[in-house]
């Protein structure tokens, strides 16, 4: 045991078991999200590879892996070889902060949701530098789209944000989930003392996240067939593979974060000892984290795409005004109740 | 909102304009077009010129009519609109009957209404699913097919094709219906109104789509008329044009139907034209169903079948629009020349004037809902 | 606007009353037809430079094209021209014909009447080689952009 508690070993196994979190999510993910799709069109899916498909992103990682990865001529060298690595890295880091149990963090930064919010606009960096980088119109086109999307929502998210450290306090993450104990209704989804729009809160929180993701009904950026594939058009192979990889990644990132901010993390949602403990903690987040997961692929199956200026609309009309409401809205109640 | 703008020009210090750059929606692409090349020339993400180029799928079907017997052309016929080759075989047949003088028995022409309606759902069904996953819903597509499948197996029972059937002949129909397909015929009847509702609910209320077709691509009746455009194209824009009421042929003055028509001239107009004209189909097929006469469904026919010399036209209100047939007979039993007037060549040659100033999205949001299919502007 | 056949008789007697002689000779130019019989309510035959007022009197009373087509006559060294017209209020449809000749086809445009005919006019001048006075761009619609061919003349040799 004090082998483990080594500050060095403790941080490689970590990162080990981020790394093969981050790989294995986003490899099943996938694959998740084509049965999903397959089930909600009446079909079945991926069914060959495997029973059930489950050795189906075997199939698709050894494909990715043998294709020749081809730079197009006239495609700037280095930052088209970036753009993957620049798209994956946030990811990681940022699940280097996240309770999954109570104990059970890699590296409890007292400013975790500070490091969270400003890794994520590495990631539209990253998807702009590969759009541009690519040397194709189509790909231009997407990484103006994609820009413009982020900065946008990345408004009334930071604002919505705000709203909970004013009532929590703290931005370290594990604290966070600490004062969502007792059970559901003290989850911060539920704190109408401190501010009685919080689930229109949390529901702006989702659809910023959704349009940060790039996901639908947000995917302006990779919008099939406006844009063949937007900012990856002229990937190939394991370059495509990656920025794939990324989405998802990041789509467990921002689930992650919205678990942890309004759901309570890795508390249980009836008080109960039985319930509770060093075991169930991870449990109830993972149960949490995938509900969320399967919301976000629900939703993207369901709806169909807005157009670009009626998501910039949403934002900068819509979304915006509400979520500065409700700051002031909570900011009055914290002083005067 | 409308989202358009006015074509770049000099500033006012006189400088060059704003640049541009010509974006080729090419003939391969995933949006559910086919193979169509749009040259758009756009500013940003403004388009200033939106050329379609077409020719990709020219076969010369009309060259086709030319050295054949007049029935040996009815396969190509299924050809033109694969979609909803019945109507457009129709026009054929009917255009011979015409000039020839042949009488078709009322069994058989109550089987070609309700066929030529079976088919008008079916490709509406495919125009629905290819609009919404160009919008990026790619669900629809496969629930409406899950009803395509419906109609394309009663089609399967009846002449053995499940998409380019050659069912009519020249006095009739090749056989004659049985009792599976008119139990199926009503069976589907049961079945499509709750699924018409959930697409209703689902999908033409989802706000989104509300937000994505409303507003967008204005086509004037006055547009409409100057190029001939047909069908839902300007039946959205305010005119009650359907051939089956303004020029009816066949046995369609005995049935009661509406025509729907929607005078805010957008692509939700047009979306909702096309929804409403399955609903009226359905309809139409009650009505034949129920009055449809036993009887021969085979008029008499020459066996070699020569036409008076002379033009002979006839129309149908074929699933996109008007499709007309005109042949010029020199007396031989050979067509001397087969003209095909296609709704969507008509429609599609109004875009380029319609979608000026547009934004990239919100004109391929328009192309969708003016329901082309390549085939048949090419033919 | 319902325009009826004896509106459209008069109007285009008028159009018929200043021919020229440079036409080629044709049938009874103006005629009501049984639409039953032919499909068509209205055959007027024009002179080739006609064509243009001729569209002008049907855009006035409110018909909208159906379509431009050419057939050619190879026995008697002609191509006609044939614009099919329908109407969206009325059942009334109109066929306006006319004659060129073959070694020479040319007529004028009406594309600044009909717009549509603009893609019509194209495709006649890749099947027939039917060349438009004044078109706008009367490069191919169908054939391949260096097309040098007429598919649709008798004596075409593939």
């Amino acid at each position: 045991m004090s082998f483990l508690s080594i500050e060095p070993i403790r941080l490689l196994l970590y990162l080990a078991g981020i790394g093969a979190f981050v790989g294995a999510n986003a490899a099943y993910l996938v694959l998740a999200e084509r049965k999903i799709a397959g089930r909600i069109q009446r079909r079945p899916g991926p069914n060959e590879a495997g029973y059930g498909g489950w050795m189906q992103p075997f199939a698709d990682v050894l494909k990715l892996f043998v294709k020749q990865i081809m730079v197009p001529p006239g495609a700037d060298a280095l930052l088209y070889r970036l753009a993957p690595l620049m798209v994956m890295a946030p990811p990681l880091i940022c699940l280097v902060t996240v309770p999954y149990g109570e104990t059970l963090v890699a590296r409890n930064i007292n400013v975790g949701l500070l490091l969270v919010f400003s890794l994520g606009s590495v990631n539209v960096m990253a998807l702009m530098l590969g759009g541009w980088a690519s040397r194709n119109k189509y790909a231009v086109i997407s990484a103006a789209r994609v820009v413009s999307q982020n900065v946008a929502y990345e408004i009334p998210m930071l604002l919505v944000v705000i709203t909970l450290l004013m009532i929590t306090g703290t931005m370290d993450l594990n604290e966070i989930v600490r004062q969502q104990a007792g059970g559901f209704w003290h989850w911060n989804i539920l704190f109408l003392k401190a501010n009685l729009l919080m689930p229109v809160t949390f529901v702006i929180f989702f659809i910023c996240m959704l349009a940060e993701l790039n996901r639908a009904p947000f995917d302006m950026a990779e919008a099939e067939s406006e844009l063949v594939a937007g900012a990856f058009t002229e990937y190939g192979g394991m370059g495509f593979g990656v920025f794939f990889m990324a989405e998802y990644s990041n789509i467990v990132v921002g689930c992650s974060l919205a678990t942890v901010l309004f759901f309570g993390g890795w508390q249980s949602p009836v008080p109960i000892a039985l319930l509770s403990g060093p075991l169930w903690g991870p449990l109830w987040f993972l149960l949490k984290l995938y509900a969320l997961v399967f919301t976000v692929m629900w939703i993207r199956w369901t709806f169909p795409r807005t157009q670009f200026y009626g998501l910039l609309n949403l934002s900068w009309k819509i979304l915006i005004p509400i979520s500065l409401f409700t700051l002031l809205l909570t900011s009055v109640q914290l002083k005067v109740f | 909102m409308i989202a358009q703008k006015e074509a770049p020009s000099a500033g006012p210090s006189g400088e060059a304009p704003q640049e541009t750059f010509v974006l080729n929606l090419g003939p391969q692409h995933p949006a559910g077009h086919g193979v169509l090349r749009v040259l758009m020339t756009m500013d940003g993400e403004w388009i200033t010129k939106a050329e379609p180029v077409i020719g990709y799928i020219h076969r010369m079907h009309e060259k086709m009519g030319e050295n054949r017997t007049w029935a040996k052309f009815l396969p190509n016929t299924s050809r033109i609109d694969y979609l909803s080759a019945m109507h457009y075989t129709h026009a054929f047949v009917g255009a011979v009957e015409r000039g020839a003088g042949i009488e078709v028995p009322p069994r058989a022409e109550y089987v070609r209404v309700i066929t030529s309606e079976l088919n008008r759902i079916a490709s509406h069904m495919v125009w629905w699913g290819a609009l919404l996953s160009d919008l990026g819903g790619l669900t629809p597509f496969l629930y409406a097919f899950d009803d395509r499948e419906l109609i394309l197996d009663l089609f399967e029972g009846i002449c053995g094709a499940r998409l380019t059937y050659c069912y009519y002949r020249f006095g009739g129909l090749c056989n004659d219906v049985d009792d599976d397909f008119l139990r199926g015929a009503r069976a589907f009847l049961k079945h499509m109104p709750p699924r018409l509702k959930l697409y209703r609910d689902l999908v033409t209320n989802n706000i989104i789509l509300r937000k994505r077709l409303t507003g967008i691509g204005l086509i004037s009746a006055e547009m409409c008329r100057k190029y001939g455009a047909t069908g839902p194209v300007i039946r959205g824009s305010g005119v009650p044009y359907d051939v089956r009421k303004v020029e009816p042929y066949s046995v369609y003055p005995k049935f009661d139907f509406k025509i729907p028509v929607y005078p805010e001239c957008d692509s939700m107009a047009r979306y909702l034209v096309h929804m409403d004209e399955m609903e009226q189909s359905l309809r139409i097929i009650e009505q034949a169903l129920d009055q449809i006469p036993a009887g021969p469904v085979m008029g008499k026919v020459p066996r070699v079948l020569r036409l008076p010399p002379g033009d002979y036209c006839y129309a149908v209100e074929a699933a996109r629009g008007r499709f007309m047939v005109r042949i010029v007979s020199d007396g031989k039993d050979i067509p001397y020349r087969v003209k095909l007037r296609t709704p969507s060549f008509s429609n599609l040659s109004l875009y380029e004037e319609a979608s000026r100033g547009m934004i990239l999205t919100d004109a391929l949001a328009m192309l969708g809902s003016l329901d082309l299919v390549i085939p048949d502007i090419d033919r | 606007m319902k325009p009826t056949i004896e509106q459209l008789s008069a109007a285009f007697s008028d159009l018929v009353g200043t021919r020229t002689d440079t036409a080629p000779a044709a049938p009874a130019p103006v005629q009501a037809v049984d639409h039953k019989r032919k499909g068509y309510d209205f055959d007027a035959t024009v002179a080739s430079p006609q064509v243009v007022p001729a569209a002008e009197i049907l855009d006035r009373l409110g018909f909208a094209l159906d379509a431009v087509t050419g057939v050619d006559w190879i026995a008697r060294q002609e191509m006609e021209i044939v614009y099919d017209f329908f109407h969206p209020e009325t059942s009334l449809r109109v066929v306006v014909r006319t004659r060129v000749p073959r070694d020479n086809p040319e007529l004028p445009t009406i594309s600044s009447v009909f717009p549509g005919a603009n893609w019509h006019e194209r495709e006649t001048h890749d099947f027939f080689g039917i060349r438009f006075l004044g078109h706008p761009n009367l490069a191919p619609l169908l054939l391949p952009e260096d097309a040098d061919f007429h598919p649709l003349r008798k004596d075409y040799q593939p």
